[in-house]
Formats: structure tokens, C-alpha cells, sequence
């Protein structure tokens, strides 16, 4: 089997109609698959925004956010789903908990980064007329550093709609199902189908952070 | 002494296990090393004249962004796939290159935009002055622009190393894991010691190999203002 | 001698920044290019190491038209310091300075050799030899870029506000020792500053340059205070008041440092 195969057939999956309706079909999984990255971000975001950008603001703890981040990096994903699996049950909790941990180190480092490098003229301005700590966080720090936080929430993103597809192995659905029943029942097309669409969801999410930056991040700080 | 005791009395982690099996971790350690360091240094091998190539002509950079942020969001598992029928499955021999080509497209991904971030790091002046002085193109980049990018990609080496390491793993699913054999293996029978054992193995490989990139950064450029890290 | 004929620069914008510039820096003296921001200083600096080619007229260095000859090869006879030193931040000192020794195939024992000299040449401590740029100071920076443009002992120097970047009492010394050295070196050097005070300190002639890159006036410093061109000369030299305080300063110079006198003597 050769690359042109490959594509031939997982086109001829893609574009089957009977994959494109029911429980197993693609819409459902799609909104299963973007329903737990959604998820796993949000409550990422929400743990390393805060921290972030307060180590960075405060300068103390520095060194413990960046350790603390490679570790969670170096948690295989796997493992630690396979393992809650294991311990508790089939469910939501094992695929989101890897999940988190795999969202959580971009978005913190890149936040406390981003904080901290803010020249210290802007933030000297800021205290000048007369804003206090959390307002000079808010109102110039977070801006200046905006194109670097979003880098760590798009890297984050990208990471965790790739990764969802371990979903399947808890048996809550996601993409993932395609690959992983694929592969265990030697269906190869639906095996690259469904690599395919994680792909293109990737894709999209690029193009959406692409959007957001041009929404959010004030001209003067774009190259 | 027992972690904690899980349902059913039976413990997280059997220590009687690990002495039982020295012989098959020490394998599936070297061999999981193997499969997770050797895409970095052909990442590297690959990267470095790429991203000279992109320095130098500034247009073929846009398009292998491109390319690389797409390779970086594919999922390890859908890549390993795509090689299967290259180069088989299964663990050892020819079947590796299902695991390391990927994760060398991977590494590459993380690399090339750092190798080119870390040329173009190089302030203004110095640049002029090699100019000045009658550096040519070509030996500028690599006498002058290339020592200067080392810290930044040795930043890029450090995420494509560790993430490496971790993204071995799933190739226990198509019967190549490293010690993410470990993984499948574990949960088949419902048994947690190997689980727990093989990630605290992972994360120790990666945590090591991090520590040895530091190091090399700290021995190539003794020249870097060392910062508050 | 480096000769300006007819030089002019338009950049593909459309920006003239040398127009018709026909000028004479002569050898072993220093000329001080000096003018408003934005007047082309810089450009007419960075053709003559071809680091800009000009649109049209000819430059020569002592007769020989600087495009006939290979960029590299031409560059590595002409010393350039800059504002921001542009020190290699991953080289020692020692090794910075001997970069275009190096460059030029030299015996690395010599090369070094040579650097040494030049640290105490340029009044920089031998000890800091084996630094790192990062582990000096703004001044001492700028003294090792001097000494790099020096390494090959090249017959002229271009430099580019190489003292503007540094506190004023910095700038004086470096200034002071920049003089001493001259007189003992004797190269050819096109200066370029906007402090109308250092281009009068500094230069055997000075050339003022208009905005649109003009060339105002060229002669020597006490010519150029006695009798300004024009108007424009008159209002960048600060009027009758900065007219006489530049005349004061200047005979001030002239009691307490033997420096340009000496070279000229
Ligand atoms: N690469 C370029 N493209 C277009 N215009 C340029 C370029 N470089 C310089 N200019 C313009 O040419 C003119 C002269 O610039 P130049 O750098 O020579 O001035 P300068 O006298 O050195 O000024 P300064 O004192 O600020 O350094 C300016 O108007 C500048 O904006
Ligand atoms: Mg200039």
C-alpha cells in the first residue's frame, strides 16, 4: 500500500455517507472531540493564566514555575490516562486529568515569560501615573504580553485536540474512536479518516488563533 | 511498604514486581531511549541547514512555518500510522523507523522555528560589524549567527527532547512503546505497577535529559549573560 | 585619499539621502561629517565600504574606484566602528579584536600578539583579555570596538557615532585618548557625529550636511566658527551664542591639549 492508496481510500471513508450520521458518525465524535479539549483547556487556562501572570508580576517563584512545568511536560500522557483509568473507572475524570496536565505547561511558562519580560520603562510609566499593582498588571503588563500568552494557549490548544484522541481509550468516544477501533480491527482507512479530521481540526484552531490575535493583541505589538 | 491500597485491597505499586523484572526495564529503558533521542539528533542534523537556508533566503520561511506548525499539531498516533506500511510494526529492527521517522518530523517541527528564531536573535550591530568587517554571507551565518542562535535552539532541543520521550509511549499502541509497553500491558490486566513504574521511568529519562541539554548550553556558550534562572 | 565625485543616493523608496555629494577626505587627518538627523551621514559612511552602493557617481580611495574591487576583500582594509559597539557577544575580547586577522589568514599566536598591544594601545587592561563583551562596561565595549577596527592596521577608518552611546565623561576620555592615538596612527578617518562639540574637537576639516543630504560646508574648524556658509550653518552651529561658546571651548582646547595641533605640527 502505497501514499496515493492511502489517500484514496481514506477519502472514499470521508466521503462515505454513512459515516457522516448517528452516534458513531463524524458530527457527534466531532463535538465529543471538542468538547473535552474545550474542557481541559478552559480549566488549564484557568489555573496557569492567574499563576502565571502573577509570578510574573511579583517576580518570586520563578524557578519554581518553570520546574514545576517541565515537569508536567514530561508526564507521558498516556500512561497517566492508562493509569486513572485504572484506578477509578471508564469516564470523563481519566481523559481530562492527562489532558490538563498537558495543557497546563505552555500556557504558564509562556504567561509568566511574557509578564516578566515587560520592559521595565513601560511598567516605571505605568506606576508614574499613578496605577497600582493590580492595575498596572492588568492594564499594561497583560496587554504588552498578550502575543506571547496566546502563543501558550495556542500551543496548548493544538497539543490537547491532538491528544484528545487517547479519549477513545477510556471509552468516551472523541475522533479517537476512528483510529483506535480502526486499528484494532485492521480498517486502515478509517484509521487515516480519522487522522485526517484531528488534522484538520488542528488546522483550524490554528486559523481560529490566528483570528483572536488579530482581535486582541493591540497593532503596535504586532511585527 | 504499599502506596495506598487501591479497591479490593490490592495495592497502587507491588515492589516484589520491580526486583522481578530488573532485566526487562533495563531493555525497555535503552530501547525507549533509543527510539525518543536518535529523531532529535537527526531533527538537529536536519534542522540547522534548514533553518540556515530559511535565514538566508527569507522566503522559503513563511511556507516551512507552515509546514512545521502542521506537522506540530498532527497526533504522534496518526503519524505512526502513516509509516506503518514503510516500515512495519512491531518492536526492533526495520519497525523502528515507524516510531522514529515520525517523531523526527515531529522534533523538526519544534527545531526549525527555533533554529531560525535563535539566527535572527542576533542584534543588528553585530550583524553590520561581521558585514564590515568582510564576513561573507554564508560564512557569517555560520561563524557569527549560528554560535549566537546556540542558546535558543538549544531552548527548542529541550520541548522536542522531553516531549519526545513522552510521545514514545504511544507507540505501544501499534506494538512499539518503549516502556509504554508497560502501559498496555498493565492495563490489560488491570495491574497499576507497571503503569506507575514505566511513567516514573519516563519522566525521569526526560528529567534527565533535560538536565544534560542544560548542561551542554551552559559548556557551548560560556559567553551568555546568565540571567535569574 | 578618499575622493567623493558626483555621488548620489536614492534608495528604491524613492528617499534621496546623498545628492551630488562631491568631497575630499585626505589622507592621515581626520573628517568629521556632522549634520541634522536623517541628512545622510550614514549612508555616505556605509558606501564607501560598499555596505551601500550608490546610485550614481564614483568613489575612489586613493585613485582606485572602490566597485572595481571584491566587497569582502575591500571591507577587510577598511576599519568600521559603529555606535553599539557590535562586539561578537560570543567571543572573548581578545579574540573580537583579532577578527579580521583572523579573517585575513594571519598565524593565530600573532593575531592574539597584535590584540594584546592593541588592548593597552586603546587603554584597555590586558587582565580583561579572556571576557566576554557582556562582562564590560559601555565604554570599555567601545574601546574594544575601536581596537578591532584597528587590528589589521588598516589605512582608513570609518566610524559611526562610536562615542554617542556612552555618558559624557566617557565621551571625553574617549575622546582625548581617540586624539593621542590619531597623532600617533596617522589613518585616514571619515567621523561621523551630530554633536556639532565633538565634530569641532575632533576633526582636521569638518563637512556639515543638510537634510536631503547636501553638503553645506566643508573646511576647517576655525573656518568654519570665523565664517559660516550660509544660514543653515549658522543655525546648526546654535546661532551668535552657540558661535561663541564654541570659540570659547575651542581656545580652551587649544591652552590644555596639545592633540590636533600636535598632529598637524
Ligand atoms: N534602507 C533605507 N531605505 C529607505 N530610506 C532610507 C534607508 N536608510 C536610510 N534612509 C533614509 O535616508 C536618509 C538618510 O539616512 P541616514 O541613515 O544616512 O541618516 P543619518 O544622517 O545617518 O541620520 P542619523 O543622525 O539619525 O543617524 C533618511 O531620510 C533615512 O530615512
Ligand atoms: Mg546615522
Amino acid at each position: 500500500m502505497n501514499l496515493a492508496d492511502q489517500i484514496k481510500d481514506a477519502w472514499t471513508w470521508l466521503t462515505a455517507s454513512a459515516h457522516w450520521s448517528g452516534g458513531d458518525g463524524i458530527p457527534h465524535r466531532l463535538l465529543e472531540h471538542l468538547g473535552y479539549s474545550a474542557l481541559a483547556l478552559v480549566i488549564a487556562a484557568l489555573i496557569a493564566l492567574p499563576l502565571g501572570a502573577l509570578v510574573g508580576h511579583t517576580g518570586r517563584g520563578g524557578f519554581a514555575v518553570v520546574t514545576v512545568a517541565n515537569f508536567a511536560r514530561s508526564i507521558p500522557t498516556l500512561g497517566l490516562l492508562l493509569l486513572v483509568v485504572t484506578v477509578t473507572s471508564i469516564g470523563l475524570t481519566p481523559v481530562i486529568i492527562p489532558l490538563i496536565a498537558l495543557a497546563t505547561p505552555p500556557i504558564l511558562v509562556n504567561t509568566y515569560e511574557g509578564v516578566r519580560g515587560v520592559d521595565p520603562d513601560i511598567k516605571d510609566a505605568a506606576r508614574g501615573m499613578g496605577m497600582t499593582g493590580p492595575g498596572i498588571l492588568l492594564k499594561a503588563e497583560v496587554p504588552v504580553a498578550m502575543p506571547l500568552i496566546l502563543l501558550g494557549l495556542r500551543t496548548a490548544a493544538i497539543q490537547v485536540v491532538a491528544t484528545a484522541t487517547i479519549a477513545a481509550y477510556a471509552g468516551i468516544g472523541g475522533l479517537g474512536r476512528y483510529i483506535v477501533d480502526g486499528l484494532a480491527r485492521k480498517d486502515y482507512p478509517s484509521v487515516v479518516g480519522g487522522s485526517v479530521l484531528v488534522v484538520l481540526l488542528a488546522v483550524i484552531v490554528q486559523l481560529a488563533f490566528v483570528g483572536i490575535r488579530r482581535a486582541v493583541v493591540s497593532r503596535g505589538l504586532r511585527n | 511498604m504499599t502506596l495506598a491500597a487501591a479497591d479490593g485491597g490490592e495495592p497502587l505499586i507491588r515492589w516484589d514486581w520491580i526486583g522481578d523484572h530488573t532485566g526487562q526495564l533495563a531493555d525497555l529503558t535503552a530501547h525507549h531511549l533509543k527510539l525518543a533521542l536518535l529523531p532529535i539528533l537527526f531533527g538537529l542534523v536536519v534542522a540547522i541547514p534548514l533553518g540556515l537556508l530559511c535565514a538566508r533566503w527569507r522566503w522559503l520561511y513563511p511556507p516551512t512555518l507552515g509546514v512545521a506548525n502542521v506537522l506540530y499539531g498532527l497526533p504522534s498516533l496518526a503519524l505512526f500510522m502513516l509509516f506503518i506500511p514503510y516500515f512495519g510494526i512491531g518492536s526492533g529492527g526495520r519497525a523502528d523507523f515507524t516510531i522514529i521517522v515520525p517523531l523526527t518530523l515531529f522534533s523538526l517541527s519544534v527545531l526549525v522555528p527555533n533554529v531560525v528564531d535563535g539566527l535572527r536573535s542576533v542584534p543588528d550591530p553585530v550583524r553590520q560589524a561581521a558585514t564590515a568587517m568582510g564576513f561573507g554571507t554564508l560564512r557569517r551565518l555560520i561563524q557569527v549567527e549560528l554560535p549566537i542562535a546556540v542558546p535558543v535552539v538549544i531552548a527548542g532541543a529541550r520541548v522536542a527532547a522531553v516531549s519526545s520521550i513522552s510521545l514514545v509511549s504511544v507507540g505501544t499502541l501499534i506494538g512499539n512503546g518503549g516502556l509504554g509497553q508497560l502501559f498496555v500491558d498493565g492495563y490489560s490486566r488491570d495491574f497499576t505497577t507497571p503503569i506507575i513504574v514505566s511513567c516514573v521511568l519516563i519522566i525521569a529519562l526526560a528529567l534527565i535529559s533535560d538536565g544534560v541539554l542544560v548542561a551542554a548550553q551552559r559548556l557551548l556558550t560560556p559567553w551568555a549573560r546568565r540571567g535569574t534562572r | 585619499m578618499i575622493q567623493f565625485d558626483g555621488v548620489t543616493k536614492r534608495y528604491v523608496d524613492g528617499t534621496v539621502a546623498v545628492d551630488d555629494l562631491t568631497l575630499q577626505i585626505p589622507t592621515g587627518q581626520i573628517t568629521v561629517l556632522v549634520g541634522p538627523s536623517g541628512c545622510g551621514k550614514t549612508t555616505t559612511l556605509r558606501m564607501i565600504n560598499r555596505l551601500i552602493e550608490p546610485t550614481s557617481g564614483t568613489i575612489t580611495i586613493d585613485g582606485e574606484d572602490v566597485r572595481a574591487q571584491d566587497p569582502a576583500r575591500l571591507r577587510r582594509g577598511i576599519g568600521y566602528v559603529i555606535q553599539h559597539a557590535g562586539l561578537f557577544p560570543h567571543r572573548t575580547i581578545v579574540d573580537n579584536i583579532a577578527t579580521v586577522p583572523y579573517l585575513l589568514g594571519w598565524d593565530k599566536k600573532k593575531a592574539r600578539t597584535t590584540a594584546l598591544e592593541l588592548m593597552e594601545r586603546v587603554g584597555l587592561d590586558t587582565k580583561m583579555a579572556r571576557r566576554y563583551p557582556y562582562q564590560l562596561s559601555g565604554g570599555q565595549q567601545q574601546r574594544v570596538g575601536v581596537a578591532r577596527a584597528l587590528a589589521a592596521d588598516p589605512p582608513v577608518m570609518l566610524m559611526d557615532e562610536p562615542f554617542s552611546a556612552v555618558d559624557p565623561i566617557v565621551r571625553k576620555s574617549l575622546q582625548d585618548e581617540f586624539i593621542r592615538l590619531q597623532s600617533e596612527l596617522r589613518k585616514t578617518i571619515a567621523f561621523v557625529t551630530h554633536d556639532i562639540d565633538e565634530a569641532v574637537k575632533l576633526g582636521h576639516t569638518v563637512a556639515v550636511f543638510k537634510v536631503g543630504g547636501v553638503l553645506a560646508q566643508h573646511s576647517t574648524p576655525d573656518e568654519l566658527l570665523a565664517a559660516p556658509a550660509d544660514d543653515f550653518v549658522r543655525e546648526f552651529l546654535g546661532g551668535e551664542k552657540g558661535l561663541k561658546r564654541l570659540r570659547f571651548n575651542r581656545d580652551l582646547d587649544r591652552q590644555d591639549e596639545p592633540g590636533v595641533e600636535a598632529a598637524e605640527r
